[in-house]
């Protein structure tokens, strides 16, 4: 059923441009298995939110293929994949390089972690300030709380 | 009162970014090859034996459209590129035929010998443009779309707006449309051709 709903996905976008699955090149599995692992982390930019290994999307079908080939040329995973990012740009990365650009998208998290670290100290302060406060008991206070406490029960 | 302000700015500030999430399209990828120097290529052309390369547009301000017949949005935006080639002012469009055959799904190339693939795709197209009108300065062929992986095709129509220089100057995902034509697409060539 989900490949259904992604295959008609795809069909959507492509705006047709699909069809029959290109025949394997490599019967290589060393190649096939470095091919898989170096396509996981790459997008697909025609059913974006699937990676390059899993799309049938028809140019997934061809850069696997390109990427096949590469292997085979001898170069290696950092070679291939700039080969993609010069092409399609960082977008088909999963994990973006960290630059000017992306500095927001890799420190976000850990920015809100120190703003939320922030609010609570804040808060605590605040809060035992006022337990402090209300601590200080005057001496009447405490004769009738010892009053209160000797009472029988 | 206080209080309800902190909340309530959060919220707007999240609301503010989502609005902005959903009104960007997420089709529209930016190409890290604008303001690059155009791949080079060598295809063969439609009409004659000849081949052509980019390196053929240099001096000029051209545009290279990459359609396909069988490709749906094209039929939208060809008419647009007839009429504006009729009516002047458009730079020289180079049309790129990608994957004309084995792109088609109902179409199956695999049986075909390689230069039987060639003559189909130079066939089909140059039927369709008889048909529909051609506004191309000429047309070549991207039979397997190696030349569309070298320029970051994803998806056709997109066109590529290159300087004399031969540098990409502007990339129109999906198809060009009346606006895009006026406000972006023209104006940038004008600019370009000074």
């Amino acid at each position: 059923m989900k490949t259904a709903a992604a295959l008609f996905v795809c069909l959507l976008l492509a705006g047709s441009a699909f069809a029959k699955e290109a025949a394997p090149l490599a019967q290589d599995p060393a190649t096939e298995k470095r091919m898989i692992d170096i396509t996981s982390e790459l997008r697909c930019l025609v059913c974006q939110n699937e990676s390059l290994a899993a799309s049938q999307a028809e140019l997934a079908n061809d850069l696997r293929e390109e990427v096949r080939k590469l292997i085979k040329q001898g170069k290696t995973d950092d070679e291939v994949k700039d080969y993609l990012v010069v092409r399609y740009g960082d977008f088909v990365l999963y994990r973006p390089p960290v630059k000017s650009t992306t500095w927001l998208l890799w420190g976000g998290p850990f920015l809100l972690l120190a703003v939320g670290i922030a609010a609570l100290i804040a808060y605590l302060r605040r809060r035992s300030g006022r337990v402090a406060v209300t601590a200080e008991l005057s001496e009447e206070d405490k004769k009738r709380a010892e009053a209160l406490l000797k009472e029988p029960q | 009162m206080n209080r309800f302000l902190l909340p309530l700015g959060l919220f707007i500030v999240l609301a503010v970014f989502l609005a902005i999430g959903l009104n960007r399209d997420p089709r529209e990828v930016p190409s890290p090859l604008v303001g690059k120097p155009a791949p080079d290529f060598v295809v063969p052309q439609v009409d004659t034996g000849k081949n052509f390369s980019p390196k053929d547009m240099l001096g000029q301000v051209w545009l290279l459209n990459v359609w396909s017949t069988w490709c749906v949005t094209c039929r939208i935006e060809h008419p647009l590129l007839v009429a504006a080639a009729k009516k002047g002012g458009l730079p020289p469009v180079v049309g790129l035929s990608y994957k004309e055959v084995r792109g088609d799904m109902n179409a199956d190339a695999s049986e075909l010998p390689p230069d039987g693939e060639l003559a189909l795709a130079r066939q089909r197209a140059a039927n369709w443009l008889a048909r529909h009108g051609d506004p191309y300065l000429l047309s070549a062929l991207d039979v397997d779309g190696r030349v569309g992986i070298d320029y970051g095709v994803y998806g056709v129509p997109e066109t590529y707006l290159i300087d004399k220089t031969g540098t990409i100057r502007y990339k129109q995902i999906g198809a060009i449309t009346a606006e895009s034509l006026e406000k972006t697409i023209l104006p940038l060539a004008k600019e370009l051709e000074k």
